[in-house]
């Protein structure tokens, strides 16, 4: 009897924290097919998507899908599915080859972790071409993704520096890496682009997604008198706790304006769908090449989205003027002269930080209150 | 500054405590529960959605109780009745808490409600210093103190406190003397998983007013911790909760102040007392006693009683 318990309940260990699998094919009706004749008959694709979250989780994983949404509507793309809430490690390696054995053959990997597993399965499969998000490693088949948010950041700082009336702007930050690092500083310099006066303090929380924590480390800049708060982690926790105490809000990932009406500024946000596109044009053209895409608002896969009532129209008008010089290319956001936090001079005036120094950022610029956790 | 740093490690603490309370009940029965992390999910997830659509912040609350009693009970018939493996049970009511919130939660991901607002009472609120923290707080804030002293007389100053700490140290004897021990262990399990339950709700109705998908962030194993911490003791459960919130609550605001001290290391701390806890309960144990439930884990069975 007992043991009989113990197999049953051995076997819903099994079944019940599996990932779930959906699948959507989006079949084309023939009647499409004559549009695309002017292109040359290339390869059909049949893409597959895998994902650290829920599509339901209203950040990182929901901007992802809504790409692969748009992704789906082009006329030789016979069918895209996607694979939610896939562990990082082992599990996304047996995730990733199952799919690759099903003959899918534009695999997109949309996970930090899911790099060595993407590189290593993609040497089994040589002729699936594989696509991996915010990584470093590329193979002959294995090409890396990932877009230049910091931008957006920069025209969201702008705007915090902007609405400012304590000249304290809160950033509640996740963990002290590279692309964390990276959007607070650009956050900065917008800031002190409009108001010298303003100073960002920063707030660890050493997590991606703990409302709780997230939330109290609001409630800790707010404390300090900040009455702008911004983040990186993926939930509304901390612009829920400004909106309570009268402060504003900036967002990340996605629109949130609904969830918190009384504070929403605006927020740096994902566009995918255009990049997917591409992509999947590429493949099935023959033309693709394995290569680091690093895309900014010129491609639109990045963005602002729309800034909400509360911000004045004049304020609305010095972003968008600098936002499009941005989209012309026009990029001088990590150009000298750069001071960091401790008066040290970064970036020498006239001198720019390569995509590499970019990449590996390692410092707080002047105007950031706090430091990087050793 | 100290009335701030307080207010907030209360706040943080509050949902620990309904958790390790719920847990210690268990306990004392001699039921350990590992799944009281699901169990604060599915009050979470039930709670909100339940406010959601009444509109009502006491429904929430009320619904999540039940529906993670009602969690628990699987629990509670694998271990009392079927004498099933405690800690297996327990874990695979963690996984499913984590699976069943995930699937059904989905649609309410992105709402909103208003949330428990601050109750001040009169006069205590003016003493200084402590007062606006501690009586300038959340109606569940106030239960969950008041719950503290009324399990603590329960367990000491009630025969069915009495018969509910037998249960868990000796369940043959207290067979023998007529209580009814699967009776008494499957009540202990319901509420206490109904009070986990709670843990969960105040994160949704009142800390963070809203749905996400695994939102107590492991704040289930921590209660699971402090129940050890505590010593299996209300009171002491109180201090552990607080003092797990306001190391949190302490250490964000020091860097928001902008001192330099590590982060990581005032974040060590609550574990470093939990061993430290431990150790010292070993060491009394060398001395003949120990307030850990003798038989704590162990299912009965009648026919195998000693």
């Amino acid at each position: 009897m007992k043991k009989l318990l113990l197999l049953a309940v051995l076997a819903s260990f099994l079944i019940l924290p599996g990932c779930s699998k959906k699948k959507e094919e989006e079949t084309k009706a023939p009647e499409a097919a004559p549009a695309a004749t002017a292109a040359p008959a290339g390869k059909e694709i049949r893409a597959a998507f895998v994902y650290v979250g829920p599509v339901g989780d209203g950040g990182w994983t929901f901007a992802h899908d809504l790409g692969r949404q748009m992704m789906a509507k082009l006329p030789y793309v016979k069918d895209v599915t996607f694979i939610e809430s896939v562990p990082e490690g082992a599990e996304s390696t047996r995730i990733i080859t199952s799919l690759a054995q099903k003959g899918y053959n534009l695999i997109f990997t949309t996970s930090f972790g899911y790099m060595d597993p993407t590189i290593e399965v993609a040497s089994k499969f040589p002729d699936v071409v594989f696509m991996h998000c915010s990584g470093y490693k590329t193979a002959e088949n294995v090409g890396t993704y990932f877009g230049r948010i910091y931008q957006p950041r920069y025209l969201s700082g702008m705007v915090a520096g902007k609405m400012t009336k304590t000249n304290v702007i809160g950033y509640v930050a996740a963990f002290p890496i590279p692309e964390v690092i990276r959007g607070i500083n650009a956050f900065t310099l917008g800031v002190r682009s409009v108001n010298p006066k303003a100073v960002v303090k920063v707030v660890w929380t050493q997590t991606w997604f703990d409302p709780g924590k997230e939330r109290d480390a609001a409630e800790s800049l707010l404390d300090v008198k900040a009455d702008v708060i911004t983040m990186h982690q993926d939930t509304p926790a901390p612009l829920q706790a400004a909106e309570k105490r009268g402060a504003f809000a900036i967002g990340y990932n996605s629109d949130m304006s609904s969830q918190i009406p009384g504070a929403w500024l605006t927020a740096p946000v994902w566009n995918w769908g255009t990049l997917y596109e591409e992509i999947a044009k590429e493949v099935h053209e023959g033309t693709w090449k394995s290569g680091k895409i690093w895309y900014g608002l010129e491609h639109n896969l990045v963005d602002l989205a729309p800034m909400s009532k509360l911000v004045p129209a004049d304020v609305q008008e010095l972003v968008n003027a600098k936002k499009a010089e941005l989209a012309s290319g026009k990029d001088e956001i990590f150009t000298g002269p750069i001071k960091d936090n401790t008066g040290k001079v970064v970036v020498e005036a006239g001198k720019s930080l390569t995509d590499d120094e970019k990449l590996s950022m390692n410092f707080l610029v002047e105007g950031v209150q706090g430091t990087i956790p050793k | 500054m100290i009335e701030i740093l307080l207010f907030a490690t209360i706040k943080a603490g509050t949902p620990l405590l309904f958790a390790t309370l719920g847990a210690i009940l268990m306990e004392r029965s001699g039921v350990i529960n590992l799944g009281v992390e699901g169990l604060m999910l599915v009050g979470a997830l039930t709670g909100f959605a339940a406010a959601h659509t009444t509109d009502s912040l006491f429904m929430g609350v009320i619904t999540a109780f039940f529906a993670a009693m009602a969690a628990g009970a699987i629990h509670g018939f694998i271990c009392v009745y079927l004498r099933g493996n405690q800690i297996v049970s327990g874990l695979s009511l963690t996984m499913f808490g984590i699976g069943i919130t995930s699937l059904f939660g989905r649609s309410f991901v992105g709402l909103t409600i208003s949330g428990f607002s601050k109750v001040e009472i009169p006069v205590l609120s003016k003493i200084p210093y402590i007062g606006q923290a501690l009586f300038n707080q959340d109606v569940l804030v106030y239960f969950s103190i008041l719950l503290v002293v009324a399990i603590h007389i329960f367990f000491y100053r009630t025969k069915t406190g009495l018969y509910l700490r037998s249960v868990g140290e000796n369940p043959g004897a207290a067979d023998t003397s007529g209580i009814n021990v699967g009776l008494y262990r499957m009540s202990a399990v319901l509420v206490g998983s109904g009070l986990a339950g709670l843990g969960g709700a105040y994160l949704s109705l009142a800390y963070t007013p809203f749905w996400v998908e695994n939102m107590t962030a492991g704040r289930g194993w921590i209660a699971v911790a402090l129940v050890i911490f505590a010593q299996w003791n209300s009171t002491r459960a109180m201090a552990g909760a607080y003092l797990f919130g306001g190391i949190n609550a302490v250490q964000l605001r020091m860097q928001a102040m902008g001192t330099s001290l590590s982060p990581h290391l005032l974040m060590m701390l609550p574990y470093l007392f939990t061993i430290a806890v431990l150790v010292i309960a070993t060491l009394r144990l060398e001395k003949g006693s120990t307030p850990e439930p003798e038989a704590l884990g162990t299912p009965y069975d009648r026919e195998d009683r000693k």
